[in-house]
């Protein structure tokens, strides 16, 4: 049992990946491929900050003097994760933007029923 | 078939991953650079939230190169949408009163809440890519609320563009005094005060309006074309 307390945020976060990959590679909707895409975007941010995480962690702030840093968490995961969550909203709305464009010229979302899309 | 594919391609990825991360400890301090920037931070950068040293100053070329993405992104999406033919009036069902009120009522103080978060980053949690979202929520909300009205687009694109060349000019002046982009060099000050930390308040208020102006105008494009 000390195997799933000790691991449970890397199980969590790579279910998140997981759920995603699945949802981009079976689903047909285009849709439903864009909301993959951004469940994998959240376990690949949550993966990283579990990496970073340390037992009885804190936040890396020195909000007052004397504070004891020896159980700040790693502040550079926190960092990158940060700058990618904004830029995972502007990649989403980016391709949402392209899905708007591709049912105004074929009439459908279904991947299947596009020629260019079909593998 | 495809699915079947599918199913055994996530295995195997699964089988991987799981091998490679159990030998990942959980919880145990695994970066000797992250070590560093908390014990040092405050006294090299001048700023208490050592994650904002970090994105700002540390990392403050990466950081350009992620507004860049940023701004490609907001300007792929405009490039996208903009090449539609007929513009059709779009019919507005207009808002009820209490919806309509409420949100001319929340939106200055949203506005107030998020240039609190991008101003006091190197102090508290936040900083300018959290402000300009929470700005940009207030954007969202004003839309839902108060369906007429846009946001001005020549405006929306001057404060972006400003936002992106004070970095940049920033950090070019850093190159000027003393040798290196993105240089330090204003005075660091006293640690925990809002005058402090030399440029990286003023980074992150440029960074702030620029996230902001460009989720509001990814937004408006969204919201037009709909």
């Amino acid at each position: 049992m000390s195997f799933l307390a000790d691991y449970i945020y890397y199980i969590g976060a790579f279910g998140l990946i997981l759920i995603g990959l699945y949802i981009i590679l079976v689903k047909h909707n285009l849709i439903k491929v864009i909301v993959g895409l951004g469940i994998l975007d959240t376990g690949v941010n949550l993966f990283l900050i579990s990496v970073g995480y340390i037992a009885k962690g804190t936040a890396p702030i020195f909000s007052r003097p004397g504070i004891d840093s020896e159980h700040m968490v790693d502040p550079v995961p926190q960092a990158l994760v940060l700058t990618a969550i904004v830029i995972g909203v502007a990649v989403l709305a980016l391709a949402l933007s392209l899905a708007i464009r591709l049912y105004q010229h074929y009439g459908t979302l279904n991947l299947r029923k596009i020629r260019e899309q079909r593998w | 078939m495809r699915r079947a594919i599918s199913i055994f391609l996530l295995i195997i990825v699964t089988v991987g991953i799981s091998l490679s991360l159990a030998k990942i400890p959980f919880g145990v301090p695994k970066t000797k650079v992250g070590r560093h920037y908390i014990n040092e931070g405050v006294k090299e950068t001048g700023a208490a939230n050592i994650v904002t040293s970090v994105v700002v100053n540390y990392r403050g070329f990466d950081t350009l190169g992620e507004v860049t993405v940023l701004f490609i992104a907001a300007i792929g999406l405009g490039a996208v949408l903009s090449t539609v033919s007929q513009k059709t009036a779009r019919k507005v069902e207009s808002a009820s009163l209490v919806l309509y009120t409420g949100c001319r009522l929340l939106f200055p103080l949203i506005l107030i809440f998020g240039t609190y978060i991008f101003i006091h980053g190197h102090l508290t949690p936040g900083g300018g890519f959290q402000g300009g979202a929470i700005i940009a929520s207030g954007f969202l909300l004003i839309y839902l609320g108060c369906r007429e009205r846009r946001i001005n687009r020549v405006v929306s694109n001057l404060v972006e563009s400003l936002g992106g060349l004070i970095f940049v000019v920033i950090g070019l002046l850093g190159l000027v005094f003393g040798g290196y982009f993105l240089l330090n060099f204003l005075p660091k000050g006293t640690a925990n005060t809002l005058f402090s930390a030399g440029i990286i308040p003023i980074i992150y208020v440029a960074i702030g309006f620029k996230v902001g102006s460009e989720l509001a105008s990814i937004i408006d494009n969204l919201i037009e074309e709909s």
